[in-house]
């Protein structure tokens, strides 16, 4: 096969940006090494587009994450993609983080982010009232906001493949060869060849560039672990509540999710392995005691699950987004750590600004610029139910009875463009399973389902991918 | 709309008990809703032997107790919808339901009884550290793949909880040629029964381990093994007891959690410690012309006490429909000092019968008496030899006491050493 342009990994980044290049005429490989998309840093952070004051004036991520800020609210609409702007607080302790939030306010300004406003303790108290009582004021930045960023990622990559991207699903990118004109990018049994690479491998991007000789990059996967709350505890943050930042990140943050859950964390820690998500009871116990600074009422009886990402750190300390100094056609999209979410759909529009200065490309009149918009039983009125299963029945067998997602969509995960070929593709294209009782009673019939429409066995289905087999040979 | 006298949300043992009795008390109009593709509940999955000794006198498999009341629902006409997931209940007691052939259903009740069951609680809960690899799940969970679908989960197995259904799959995974190295449990004791504990795991050698729990899962696709730890009163990991047990699957049993989201969504009141509605001796909740039973009010060992609670609750309903039931003057029962908790939460002192007072033990006792106090007052007291947290414990009150009692009084239940 041959392409104009592959795009290595199938994160928030590089599928927003092989969904950027699919407005354009030429084609394209989205390729992962695992069984989906979103299945590295996308599917485990902290879900918050941040306002931009964070970052040094001047840097890329200052400049990607106010503009990336600014065009999400629009994008997630389009996407059919989750999304609350419900704002943002950083919490003050003492009269010297007060002083913090004003030095965090005046590098807003000079980023361009609008709305800053310093909030003093009587404010804050009426704005988040389980706040702390020993908080003294926050910085309030009204442009934050919360989005689910596997589906997020998910949209984008299916929207891409719509619009005739392909999508390369469990190959690992293990040789790249170049010819002088065009690359040969194989995984050791196949290979295929391509024009143009954009590396977006996340912790993986200094590997990937290596496989051309470009040792420039230097990713320290940085371990955050999370709790998350049952949603009848969601009411206990209104916004996203962060504490002071430090070297390490941005701190320990209480916030909403969009499904009305609870999130709570991340710690902060580098380590060697790429592959390490395993949670620790150290760090679980820290990040709750850490959060509890902010809302002291936390506590771990409604914690439904805990997880771990990595952050693509990279010793540069600001996005690397240009082509590699090894190859021209080789562009590098790397060290995207916070605010990397934020700044997905405008670091897709730069990188996609950078190719066409080197790329031939028109635009295509019949772009498609949204995706069929899921189907979501939950959210419907009991109206909108009954014409729904009038239409058709299998929106009226319900499989997950925590979060209320019938059969019917679960069918539209699995045969979506680029669907769920896993029990965890269909929990994050659905959320079936990721209720309170966390797969216990559909995940056997998830199994089944997937079994069914893939035509396999029950235990060739997956967790996700791999050797994450969930059954063994039949009993006796 | 549809319009029935009675709709039983739930189809096992519980909501079929219920049914049955309204019936037989003159109610004829009775829906049962019912999740599963067939009538029986949890019952169905559950092919080991144990259940009936009670109600029936012999010995029954899950799905044999079950047929026995799924025969008589069909025998005396009682309809059912299987397939049919109820969404909602509001508060002049329509419950809406949707299935693949009516879609959505607006059903008119005049009471309505909740037998939805339970659900176990899931590793999240426990906060286990480790990967999330294939291979951790619930007992109940594995006991489907093995007994219902036909596929193993695992062949080398740890058992987290020695809850009844973890000792019963332990049994289980080892029939089928699995490996079961240990079953570790949190608590000083087991809250299985004890039967259970000798027939699943001394009969065939496995080992029970108390005080001690899974720290941390390895494994990046599939689980590769647990680290379990002894732990210390405040049941904290004790440093450097961790031991790693090599393994390809985590069977949790660590408690079971009755599934109130209708109940609770409707504004009932709920018990922090059963975590089921608060009810009366008819099982009424505080949402008039609302019943519960079974494992959705509290958490059972033996079906048998199901089907009779669940009898209770349906001769409540009945007589709530056909407007026998009494207006009340209520007292509350309250276990202290060793007792966990007492249902019903309040008893109607105006009531014709006998009143039997179920109730749960904190920890095991041996030669201990059970007392009842009206008001501060002794007015039961018994010797039991033996009180388990596992095992439910029950004194009546005789009519004619109750009769004594006045509105708002308190009944106390205690354990004295």
């Amino acid at each position: 096969m041959n392409y104009d342009v592959a795009v290595i990994g199938a994160g928030v980044v590089g599928s927003l940006i092989a969904r950027e290049l699919s407005r354009y005429n030429i084609k394209i490989a989205l390729v992962e090494k695992c069984s989906d998309m979103a299945m590295g840093t996308s599917k485990a952070n902290s879900a918050i587009v941040h306002a931009g004051f964070d970052a040094k004036p001047g840097t890329l991520k200052a400049k990607l994450n106010v503009k990336g800020t600014e065009l999400m609210p629009e994008l997630c609409k389009t996407l059919f993609v989750p999304f609350k702007p419900i704002g943002s607080l950083v919490v003050a302790f003492s009269d010297e983080e007060m002083e913090t939030i004003k030095e965090l306010l005046n590098r807003g300004v000079e980023n361009g982010v609008p709305g800053l406003e310093i909030y003093d303790k009587a404010k804050l108290r009426e704005e988040e009232p389980t706040i702390s009582d020993e908080a003294k004021g926050a910085l309030w930045a009204p442009s934050a906001g919360i989005v689910c960023p596997y589906e997020l990622t998910i949209a984008a990559a299916e929207n891409a493949v719509m619009n005739g991207a392909e999508f390369i699903r469990n190959f690992e990118v293990k040789k790249i060869d170049f010819n002088g004109k065009e690359f040969t990018i194989s995984n050791g049994e196949t290979s295929f060849n391509t024009k143009y690479v954009i590396n977006a491998a996340g912790v993986f991007c200094d590997e990937i560039a290596a496989l051309i000789g470009d040792n420039s990059i230097h990713t320290v996967p940085r371990k955050g672990e999370y709790m998350l709350c049952d949603k009848s505890i969601g009411y206990l943050a209104k916004h996203t509540i962060f504490q002071c930042p430090s070297k390490m990140g941005k701190g320990i943050l209480v916030t909403p999710t969009v499904d009305g859950n609870l999130l709570i964390g991340p710690s902060a820690l580098d380590i060697e392995d790429k592959t390490d998500v395993a949670t620790t009871s150290e760090a679980l116990a820290d990040i709750l005691e850490i959060a509890k600074k902010s809302v002291p009422c936390l506590n771990t009886r409604e914690v439904i699950t805990s997880f771990a990402g990595l952050r693509a750190h990279c010793d540069k300390d600001d996005f690397i987004i240009e082509p590699s100094e090894k190859n021209e056609q080789f562009i590098n999209a790397a060290g995207i750590e916070s605010p990397g979410l934020s700044s997905a759909p405008a670091i897709a529009v730069y990188v996609k600004d950078m190719l066409l200065e080197k790329l031939n490309a028109e635009e295509k009149a019949d772009f498609i610029p949204s995706r069929k918009e899921p189907v979501r039983f939950r959210h419907m009125s009991n109206e909108e139910r009954k014409a729904l299963i009038e239409k058709n029945p299998a929106y009226g067998r319900i499989i997950c009875r925590c979060e209320t997602i019938t059969e019917g969509e679960i069918l539209d995960a699995i045969h979506a463009p680029a669907g769920a070929r896993d029990v965890d593709g269909v929990k994050r294209r659905t959320r079936a399973g990721m209720g309170r009782c966390q797969g216990g009673f559909c995940g056997s019939k998830v199994v089944e389902i997937l079994a069914r429409e893939l035509g396999v066995e029950l235990n060739e289905i997956t967790k996700c991918g791999g050797s994450s087999k969930i059954l063994y040979e039949r009993t006796k | 709309m549809l319009n029935y006298d009675i709709v039983v949300i739930g189809g096992g043992p519980a909501g079929m008990a219920a049914a049955l009795k309204a019936k037989e008390c003159g109610v004829d109009s009775i829906l049962i809703l019912e999740r599963a593709e067939t009538l029986g509940g949890i019952l169905e999955q559950c092919i080991h032997t144990g259940f009936g000794l009670h109600y029936f006198g012999e010995e029954l498999s899950g799905p044999e107790y079950a047929d026995r009341f799924i025969q008589l629902v069909n025998e005396k006409k009682i309809e059912y919808k299987v397939d049919t997931m109820a969404l909602q209940i509001t508060e002049s007691n329509v419950v809406y339901a949707v299935n693949k052939e009516d879609g959505l259903l607006e059903i008119q009740a005049k009471a309505v009884i909740l037998a939805m069951g339970c659900r176990e609680r899931p590793r999240g809960a426990l906060n286990i550290a480790g990967t999330r690899a294939a291979g951790v799940m619930s007992a109940g969970t594995a006991q489907k793949y093995v007994n219902i679908d036909g596929y193993m989960p695992g062949k080398k197995v740890v058992i987290l909880g020695s809850g009844d259904i973890g000792l019963i799959m332990a049994r289980r995974m080892t029939l089928e040629g699995a490996e079961v190295k240990v079953v570790c449990e949190l608590m000083p004791y087991s809250s299985g029964l004890t039967r259970n504990i000798v027939q699943c795991l001394d009969d065939f050698g496995i080992p029970l381990r108390l005080s001690c729990t899974v720290v941390e899962i390895h494994g990046k696709d599939r689980v590769e093994g647990v680290t379990i730890a002894n732990v210390d009163e405040k049941l904290r990991p004790i440093k450097g007891t961790e031991q790693y047990i090599e393994c390809d699957t985590l069977l949790l049993s660590v408690g079971l959690i009755p599934e109130n989201e209708l109940t609770r969504e409707v504004g009932i009141e709920l018990d922090p410690v059963t975590k089921g509605a608060v009810v009366d001796e008819f099982r009424e909740t505080s949402h008039k012309g609302v019943f519960a039973c079974g494992n959705v009010l509290h958490v059972h060992d033996l079906v048998d006490y199901v089907t009779l609670e669940s009898q209770t609750a349906g001769e409540g309903a009945a007589k709530y429909v056909l407007g026998k039931k009494d207006a009340p003057e209520y007292i509350t029962t309250k276990g202290v000092n060793g007792v966990r908790y007492i249902v019903p939460q309040k008893v109607n002192i105006k009531n014709d019968d006998d009143v039997k007072l179920y109730f749960r033990v904190g920890q095991t006792y041996k030669n201990a008496k059970v007392v009842v106090k009206y008001n501060g007052n002794e007015i039961i007291s018994k010797k039991r030899p033996r009180l388990a947290p596992g095992e439910m414990e029950n004194v009546v009150i005789k009519n004619d006491i109750l009769k004594s009692f006045a509105a708002d009084g308190v009944i106390e239940i205690s354990v004295e050493a």
